[in-house]
């Protein structure tokens, strides 16, 4: 990192401080107890406890400042519940954390102020039952049947097996959104769509081709990733974690493993970061090949999507034979990587990467020339900046609508703090945007990928674990290829997780594809989803 | 327009045949001997319809990977379907999450008599990393009758075609 660098982070972080602190004030002069914790728990982010009362207070104070809003995640701490919410302002974050009664805990909501906490405050409250008492939709969200809305599946008192029935119902009876008047009909989608994708209900309202409305009905992945996370050891954590989404196998591993290795104060070796570094610029470059031939596909035009499936197999055979496994599952562990790179295979990497850039070089001559895909792709699809600012929307989805946050570039953690981190971005919000803003990242994950093979050090792969204390709590945030994860787990007195947390950026962008949708096509309803791509299982849990 | 026809022309076909190395003729040996036996047993056309019953989408990845141009399944008479209604074969991914429960029984149903069902990846064939709980039923033969099993986390393209192949191989 040079000077200019250093000192510009300097100075949005002291940006991220000062508006904690006016947070703070802002908070007392209405009379709410907040203090921030210094040192806070949950490094490098700001902590801040306050009163429930103050809750949605807080939501509304923050988004006046330009925060955004970025994770909501509730744990039960034995005598009570503790509820926190993660803020982002300049690439500093903030934790807010609040004590409730495990008897009818409820506090106002955040949702009133951030429309991506909506969705997450309803899974809280399905799962903990916590009410928030002023949420604009209160309507079960992670719940459909499979348990009563009496009994909460992340309280400690309720088991792991739960009280299924022999067959759990169909949710029947969730209350969707109507439209009636002339001419105005229903489409719904799913659970189980027409290809080999992952489950979930889309409700439409049209007018003729049009889409009136959409509403998202998810869940039906959920597996209860957070409950069977509870007693594992670090090892099986991070297998787990591999597989929130299988597609951000490395993603999820590095976040949790991160948000461990900070509960337990431990440092990964700079070898073991940029091992780490290669496999998620990797994991970033199969997804972005397959979209973007996916998106070739959802328009009919077969040539894209072969080519560059194409391009995605030799990646994926390259994965398998320097790294013993074509999606990188398991190779990130607790403490570092469990796979070496040999100067051999660093010789074949290099070599991939500048065929890789040649033929994008060449298929995006031939796309950009191409009168069809422009047809389709331009206008189609969407995502204002001001809709994707007030979202908050995150990754390539953000991007593509003028949301330039990338946590490798505004919030850097080794290697990228080393690194020359250069962000795509547009300001169209269109498919064609998204599209673009995929290969530009694709080309931005070559260099990155060059860069670190030239200067990735010596040493060894791993720091042997060490248990943290009783109570220790991780926070992570990393880039993900769908954008910012992030993370947090804490720790029993065994060394054991008590708590584990993902949130995948389909979290929050999820809810954009509703909007994205409006006043478009009925049949560019795929496309317009291919190019969000969020994660059903991601998201579900 | 002239560009995308000649990258067409120097990508040539790609579509693996023997002699290739050891890896790709793998897949040439197996999918041929899959291919005999879906002209056999199935008039040359073996239709599938792919449930994800609580999947984390990994095995998705590497059955979309058995039609791109390496394997090309399609050769071998092997197809994907949109419909349960014109499927010979569900192959089921993930430990079935207890709120797909009702809809896999429910495209089981719907998929014409005679089927086989395939519990593909580790999850559906024990529940692999998710297991029982309250919300997943683990393993695919906990909801359906199971007529194969292709583990691994995921399985890869070559391990796909060789369930496939298992399944229907007179042998059996």
């Amino acid at each position: 990192m040079n000077d200019s660098d250093s000192s510009r982070l300097e100075t949005i972080h002291a940006k991220g401080g000062e508006g904690f602190s006016s947070l703070c004030l802002q908070l007392a002069q209405q009379h709410i107890d907040a203090h921030a914790v210094d040192p806070g728990p949950l490094p490098p982010a700001t902590y801040l406890e306050l009163e429930a009362a103050g809750w949605g207070l807080a939501g509304q104070l923050a988004c006046q400042q330009g925060m955004r809003w970025a994770a909501a995640w509730a744990e039960d701490v034995g005598d009570g519940l503790a509820l926190m919410a993660c803020l982002e302002i300049a690439g500093s974050y903030l934790i807010l954390q609040t004590a409730l009664p495990a008897e009818h805990p409820e506090l106002p909501s955040q949702a009133p102020y951030y429309w991506a906490a909506g969705r997450v405050e309803r899974s809280i409250h399905d799962l903990f039952g916590v009410c928030f008492t002023d949420h604009p939709d209160p309507k079960r969200w992670t719940r459909h049947q499979a348990w009563d809305e009496k009994t909460h599946p992340l309280r400690k008192s309720f088991p792991v097996a739960g009280f299924p029935l022999a067959e759990t119902p169909p949710d029947s009876d969730y209350p969707f959104f109507k439209a009636h008047g002339a001419s105005v009909y229903e489409i719904p989608v799913g659970p189980i769509h027409a290809g080999i994708i992952e489950p979930g209900h889309f409700r439409f309202q049209a007018i003729g081709e049009t889409v009136l409305h959409l509403e998202e009905r998810l869940g039906y992945v959920h597996k209860g990733i957070e409950k069977i996370a509870e007693g594992r050891d670090p090892g099986e954590l991070a297998r787990l974690a591999g597989r929130v989404s299988g597609d951000t196998t490395v993603g999820h591993t590095w976040a949790a493993c991160m948000a461990m290795e900070r509960a337990a104060r431990l440092e990964i070796p700079p070898r073991a970061a940029y091992i780490r570094g290669i496999l998620a610029e990797r994991e970033r470059i199969i997804n972005d090949l397959w979209d973007l031939g996916s998106l070739c596909n959802d328009v009919g035009f077969g040539f894209g999507y072969y080519q560059f499936g194409r391009l995605r197999e030799l990646w994926l055979r390259e994965n398998l034979t320097t790294f013993g496994h074509r999606l990188l599952m398991d190779r990130i562990v607790p403490g570092g990587v469990m796979v070496d790179i040999t100067d051999e295979a660093a010789d074949c990497m290099r070599n991939s990467a500048v065929s890789l850039r040649q033929e994008l070089g060449e298929l995006a001559r031939t796309l950009d020339a191409n009168s069809s895909l422009e047809d389709r792709f331009l206008g189609t699809g969407m995502l204002p900046v001001e809709t994707a600012a007030a979202l908050g929307a995150v990754g390539y989805v953000g991007r593509a609508s003028g949301q330039t946050f990338d946590v490798r570039k505004d919030a850097p953690y080794p290697p990228y703090d080393r690194l020359n981190v250069r962000v795509a971005s547009e300001n169209q919000g269109d498919v064609s945007s998204r599209f673009w803003v995929r290969y530009k990242e694709l080309r931005a994950a070559l260099r990155l990928i060059e860069e670190m093979l030239g200067d990735l050090p010596t040493g060894a792969l791993s720091t042997p674990w060490q248990t943290p204390q009783e109570g220790a709590k991780g926070f992570a945030a990393v880039e993900g290829w769908r954008g910012e994860i992030v993370c947090y787990v804490s720790f029993d007195q065994n060394g054991r997780i008590r708590r584990y947390y993902p949130r995948d950026p389909s979290v929050i962008n999820w809810p954009a594809l509703e909007k994205i949708a409006l006043n478009n096509l009925v049949p560019d309803f795929p496309v317009c989803n291919k190019s969000m791509n969020a994660s059903y299982s991601g998201h579900d849990l | 327009m002239l560009s995308l026809y000649g990258k067409i022309f120097r990508t040539g076909t790609l579509t693996e045949r023997v002699p290739r190395p050891v890896r790709d003729e793998a897949v040439e040996r197996e999918g041929e001997k899959l291919k005999a036996i879906v002209g056999k047993r199935f008039q040359g056309s073996l239709a599938i319809r792919q449930v994800d019953a609580g999947s984390c989408n990994g095995c998705e990845l590497e059955i979309h990977a058995l039609n791109n141009v390496y394997y090309d399944i399609e050769r071998f008479g092997v197809h994907f379907v949109a419909s349960p209604r014109h499927a010979d074969v569900l192959l089921v991914t993930g430990p079935v999450s207890r709120h797909m429960q009702a809809p896999l029984k429910r495209v089981y149903e719907a998929t014409a008599d005679p089927k086989w069902v395939i519990a593909v990846g580790d999850c559906a064939a024990c529940g692999g990393e998710f297991g029982v709980s309250y919300a997943s039923c683990g393993a695919v033969a906990n909801v359906l009758p199971v007529d194969g099993v292709i583990p691994g986390c995921p399985p890869m393209p070559i391990d796909l075609l060789r369930g496939l192949l298992a399944l229907f191989s007179p042998r059996r």
